[in-house]
């Protein structure tokens, strides 16, 4: 790493852990909290979009692991009795074995066949929640408890979050946090030669087949990574409001998935964060607008898209190409 | 005479009513360079295709050190060392010259999937290795000015090159090369000529190719198969196959095939 980029990392952290809760403790804007902690495990999400991206794959079904993710989690909890720090895990991993079973069969759909099946999926998942009866249908399910306490060896790691009398901070920190090791993991992937793989994959599938890459198995491996992190934003999603409906990730939330990756930048690990930050806080401050809201972000958004295809990120790399 | 290392047996590929390939039956050596030519539409890609796996014989087998490899998916058939390159420009666009070369040394990697994510020791040293086979390979084929250039910025005649440059870098055993002179000009053909020679001399490939350029052909092969509509009209060496009347009157007669260049 060089210099450069690690000051750029410190400052980053500086920012997300200490400046912003100082400054949210000063001016009183504790509703930053909520908006911030929705960014960040946006973002998560939307960097399991991203990788399909760059895998080639047009996914707009994220929402559909959100909310299997959070349904997850929240049925161990109601209903098992599981603590929450170990209801995350597991719900990323079911979404991921889920995204298998399903991806094994749509990975092969290229293009807009792919993008169009994905679409379907998150309605699939809200009709498969309004049925089931372990779902509880369309009542949903509520009174979810806070996340318990998370200790090892009678190390208490994280205080149960009912006795904190924060719990707002708390759930910042920790999606946060989640954010942070979410794009670790991706920079990481995207940097190794599993990253390479993934972009000879996205730039020629039979060209890459035949210098003896497994590209069905990549493609799902990929398809399971992102939906782990959809799955581990729905369970958090599902954490803060101590609840989950069938409508709790729509159509429109996989829509905007895609739309943070597109506009941050596909070619940059960061751009999904960036998008998401944009997006979310454009759409909020465009609500002075009232009734033409849409019809500006839309606007907007279609501008963007032109005058910048590459995303937002391209604006300050002056080289191309690099991450 | 030595064992075959490819065996075409009665391959055939029937595409609904249209048969691309029909029963065709032929043998490779070791260290052979042979040739498939025809006329357009005559069934070599298809032929090519189903020996690398991209594309399932209807009946027939193909057999790589006698055991079947037809059927296979390609990146098994590629791990066993048959790889082709593309008759359509086939490189990763968006990655330098070097990039495409390293990245399809994907073979040769021992380290695992972990190993990949966290950098392993093992994950490391074969990157450098592969960096360092890269540079071999771009040396050997002649591209070291361009090394760092963009592929989708490369003129027809060095795609070409890169294309083989990265079907060399899976170290295949049999390199099959769909109209590797497409889009070159005399000189270059010739220099490429050399050096797919120096391929098969330098390091015991066996070479198979497809190519209109009946010159190069002629120069280059062991000997050489005719295809027409799909089926093997002659079998031989580059003069059994000129003086050949069937190929003459299907293939060397017409326009397809370049023969004064
Ligand atoms: N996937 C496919 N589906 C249907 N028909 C196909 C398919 N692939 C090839 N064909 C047909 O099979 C025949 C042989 O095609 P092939 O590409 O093997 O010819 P070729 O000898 O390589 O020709 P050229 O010299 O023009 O490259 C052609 O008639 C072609 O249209
Ligand atoms: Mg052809």
């Amino acid at each position: 790493m060089t210099q450069s980029r690690l000051l750029g990392v410190g400052a980053f952290l500086l920012g997300v852990f200490v400046l912003v809760p100082a400054f949210i403790h000063l001016t009183g804007r504790w509703d930053f909290y909520y908006t911030l902690t929705s960014v960040a495990l946006l973002s998560v999400s939307a960097a399991g979009v991203w990788l399909t991206f760059y895998i080639g794959r047009i996914n707009i079904g994220q929402g559909a692991y959100a909310l299997l993710g959070g349904y997850v989690s929240a049925i161990l909890m109601t209903q098992g009795g599981v603590n929450f720090w170990l209801t995350l895990p597991l719900a990323g991993l079911f979404c991921a074995a889920v995204s298998v079973l399903i991806g094994v069969p749509i990975l092969r759909l290229r293009g807009v066949y792919f993008a169009m099946v994905t679409l379907v999926l998150t309605e699939v998942a809200r009709l498969t929640a309004l049925a089931l009866p372990i779902t509880n249908g369309a009542k949903g399910i509520t009174s979810i408890p806070l996340p318990g306490e998370l200790s090892i060896f009678g190390l208490t790691l994280i205080p149960d979050f009912a006795t904190l009398e924060n719990p707002k901070l708390a759930f910042y920190l920790m999606a946060a946090a989640l954010m942070v090791l979410t794009y670790l993991v991706l920079w990481r992937i995207v940097n190794s030669r599993l990253g390479h793989l993934c972009r000879s994959l996205q730039q020629n599938e039979e060209l890459s087949a035949s210098i003896g890459v497994n590209t069905a198995m990549l493609r799902v491996l990929a398809y399971a990574i992102s939906s782990f992190f959809g799955g581990l934003a729905g369970a958090i999603f599902v954490a803060i409001s101590q609840s989950i409906y069938p409508s709790s990730f729509v159509v429109s939330d996989s829509v905007n998935f895609m739309l943070y990756c597109f506009l941050g930048g596909l070619g940059y690990v960061f751009g999904p964060m960036l998008g998401t930050l944009l997006l979310y806080f454009g759409w909020d401050l465009l609500s002075v607008a009232r009734e033409y809201q849409l019809l500006i972000y839309s606007g907007t958004m279609i501008a963007l898209m032109l005058i910048l295809p590459n995303g937002v990120l391209s604006l300050f790399d002056r080289k191309g190409g690099s991450k | 005479m030595t064992a075959p290392i490819l065996q075409i047996k009665g391959v055939t590929k029937r595409y609904g009513g249209l048969t691309a390939n029909s029963d065709i039956t032929f043998d490779v050596a070791p260290r052979e360079i042979l040739s498939v030519i025809g006329p357009n539409g005559a069934g070599k890609s298809t032929l090519f295709k189903q020996i690398a796996g991209f594309v399932t014989p209807t009946t027939g087998e193909v057999l790589f050190k006698g055991n079947r490899i037809s059927g296979m998916p390609p990146h098994k058939v590629a791990r066993l060392g048959v790889v082709r390159t593309f008759q359509e420009t086939t490189i990763f666009k968006s990655m330098t010259v070097r990039e495409n070369v390293i990245v399809a040394h994907h073979l040769r990697s021992k380290a695992s999937l972990l190993g990949f994510f966290f950098g392993s020791g093992q994950a490391r040293s074969d990157e450098e290795d592969f960096a360092r086979s890269a540079d071999d390979i771009i040396d050997f084929l002649g591209l070291q000015a361009i090394r760092n250039e963009m592929a989708s910025n490369l003129p027809q005649g060095h795609l070409r090159a890169l294309g083989m440059a990265i079907g060399l870098a899976t170290h295949p055993d049999v390199i099959l090369l769909d109209e590797p002179f497409a889009g070159m000009n005399h000189d270059e053909t010739m220099r490429m000529v050399g050096l797919v020679r120096r391929l098969r001399d330098e390091r015991g490939l066996t070479v198979l190719l497809v190519e209109h350029d009946m010159p190069a052909v002629m120069k280059i092969s062991d000997r050489i198969v005719c295809i027409n509509f799909g089926e093997k009209i002659a079998e031989g060496t580059p003069a059994e196959i000129q003086a050949n009347p069937r190929v003459i009157e299907a293939y060397l007669g017409s326009e397809d095939a370049a023969i004064g260049m």
